[in-house]
């Protein structure tokens, strides 16, 4: 679960965004959506860790990451969010297997092959997990992209305009299968886009102005 | 798993990879084999020169003289009368003497005439056989032994002087009576008999000329250089001004005239190490450059890696170690082809010269600092495109995507 307070945040003097409250439990989906420029990708790297906000608190599963040491944010990140991104970055010289078992071994230091067989084979991409991950279709390598944020049971799934770059059809299929393993993970959902096609998917919603 | 991607990442790029790569085995063979070369020609060169304090010898270059004596590798200044060489072979400062007297080569290795102290001077051991009594009788060194396969009682003519193709003296056979064990020294390249032998195989020739002639007066002979060991330290530095002041002979310092040997090929060996240090640096620049070059589209594989949970100094290992890789595996082919280059020397030199390298040999201390060397290249190398890796903004990259 996931519960902000009077989040705070600036650039610069002239660019400040101050967020409403974000609270999401185990198993809950929430949507955040928002025009360019008001600042739903600050946001998400405020909880993601990536960003540390001026003021206001930050609590995963009842610990503050504000106040976390940067390695101890490092291991913490790896270990309980997992995060989808719009564009799917892969480490390119290796395999879609190990590019799901890097994350494994950086969140918990073990690498459970099978976990990592069966989580590829939920997302339907048996049959891929040796290939190299630009042999695979815009569909198929965001769908890797979950199964890579998935395999450490996270207790927090960020996802940052994860089917903007997916046509109608798979745009669906991805926001309804990040909202089903959610559920079946009991991880909180927070879900960060621009994209009209997933409103009404989602029932918990927050608008960014 | 670091090492992991790392060593994925190279293989990812093969071409970046490959010209990094040769470019360090390139340098570390010729350094090696500079290295190992040195080393086998300084201790070659050493090792038969101990116990030597003087030679004695015809007028002309010492260094000649020193080549031709000790090791047998350069043609002798000339000749010396052996009643005046004689004189200083007694002289009561002189611990221990070995005439030498040069005459005919067998497949172009020598054979020289000596006197038995040849074998103690030198702590030389037969391994079969006896040493030479009579005259035509010779001891074979161990390295001829096993190249030409001689064995006791074989039979051959020598060929005259010191080129394999020459007149052969077909009036005497020389007769093989024993075999020396390896020694490391000259005399594995040796063939040795007494020095009647020499004398008496070019007297023939003569005879052949001025038949009758039968009394040989040991005053008339002629040998080719005496080694000597001296009781008296002071003799081994005035002797070498008394004697070519008062005969027609000189007296060269083995240790004097091979000291300024290494100091000329120093300058050459300096010269060529300072070359391959030169390649060594420039496949610093080219690793840094492809680090460097591929940081831009690897930022996003950094970011990855660090919301996945990796910390900064986890990416600042990842390129080190790339880094570091190249470098180790660069440092092992060059040690092989180093071997690989003094091995087909090695056969060249043993052709040429009677003298073979030992490519298996392991100059620890010497490889050991050139993989430091190596290592600390890659290191340096990697070091900026380390710390952008380190120091990247993952919000900021993430943003810009």
């Amino acid at each position: 679960m996931i519960q902000t307070r009077n989040l705070v945040f600036s650039y610069s003097a002239q660019q400040n965004f101050s967020f409403p409250d974000v609270a999401c439990d185990d198993g809950q989906a929430l949507l955040i959506t928002g025009n360019s420029g008001t600042g739903k990708t600050t946001l998400l790297h405020l909880l993601g860790g990536l960003l540390k906000p001026e003021s206001g608190e930050i609590l995963i599963n009842h610990q503050d990451v504000c106040n976390l040491s940067a390695s101890k944010l490092d291991k913490f990140r790896g270990k309980s969010i997992g995060m989808v991104l719009q564009k799917s970055f892969f480490i390119e010289s290796l395999s879609v297997l190990d590019n799901v078992l890097l994350n494994a071994w950086l969140g918990t230091k073990n690498k459970s092959k099978n976990k990592a067989m069966a989580i590829l084979e939920t997302l339907g991409l048996s049959g891929h997990e040796h290939k190299l991950p630009r042999q695979l279709s815009i569909g198929q390598q965001q769908r890797v992209n979950i199964a890579r944020a998935l395999i450490n049971n996270p207790s927090l799934i960020l996802a940052d305009e994860p089917t903007s770059s997916l046509d109608d059809e798979n745009a669906l299929i991805v926001a309804r299968l990040l909202k089903k393993l959610a559920q079946e993970y009991q991880s909180s959902l927070v879900i960060v886009t621009h994209d009209q096609r997933l409103k009404t998917e989602f029932n918990r919603q927050i608008s960014l102005l | 798993m670091i090492g992991k991607i790392a060593w994925k990442n190279l293989w990812f790029k093969p071409l970046n990879t490959f010209l990094s790569v040769v470019l360090l085995t390139a340098s570390v063979s010729i350094i090696s084999i500079l290295m190992l070369l040195q080393k086998q020609f300084e201790e070659k060169f050493s090792s038969s020169m101990d116990n030597i304090d003087l030679v004695l010898g015809a007028k002309g270059s010492p260094l000649q003289l020193i080549l031709s004596s000790v090791y047998q590798i350069d043609a002798p200044p000339g000749n010396i009368a052996y009643s005046e060489a004689e004189f200083w072979m007694n002289n009561p400062m002189v611990e221990s003497a070995v005439p030498l007297a040069y005459g005919d080569n067998y497949l172009g290795y020598k054979i020289v005439g000596t006197s038995d102290n040849y074998f103690t001077y030198f702590d030389l051991k037969l391994t079969e056989g006896t040493f030479f009594t009579k005259d035509f009788e010779v001891v074979v060194g161990a390295t001829i032994a096993s190249n030409i396969g001689l064995k006791i009682g074989d039979t051959f003519f020598g060929t005259h002087g010191d080129s394999e193709e020459g007149e052969i003296h077909d009036e005497h056979a020389y007769k093989v009576v024993g075999i020396l064990a390896s020694s490391g020294k000259v005399a594995d390249q040796l063939i040795l008999s007494n020095m009647e032998s020499v004398w008496h195989m070019h007297d023939h020739d003569e005879s052949n000329h001025q038949s009758g002639e039968e009394i040989h007066p040991h005053e008339d002979k002629e040998i080719t250089a005496v080694l000597l060991k001296l009781r008296n330290n002071m003799a081994k530095v005035t002797w070498q001004r008394i004697i070519p002041q008062n005969t027609e002979m000189q007296a060269a310092s083995p240790i004097l005239e091979i000291n300024r040997l290494f100091s000329l090929f120093g300058v050459g060996i300096t010269a060529v190490k300072y070359l391959a240090f030169g390649i060594m640096f420039i496949s610093g620049i080219s690793i840094f450059v492809a680090l460097y070059n591929t940081l831009k589209e690897r930022k996003y594989e950094f970011a990855l890696l660090r919301i996945g949970g990796a910390s900064k100094f986890q990416l600042f290992w990842l390129v080190l170690l790339e880094s570091i890789i190249l470098c180790i595996v660069g440092f092992v082919f060059g040690i092989i082809f180093g071997r690989v280059g003094v091995y087909f020397l090695s056969i060249t030199t043993q052709e040429e010269f009677k003298t073979a390298f030992d490519p298996t040999e392991f100059l620890w201390k010497e490889e050991g600092l050139l993989l430091l060397a190596t290592i600390s290249v890659g290191v340096f190398a990697a070091i900026l495109p380390a710390w952008k890796a380190y120091s990247l903004n993952i919000s900021k990259t993430l943003s810009d995507a």
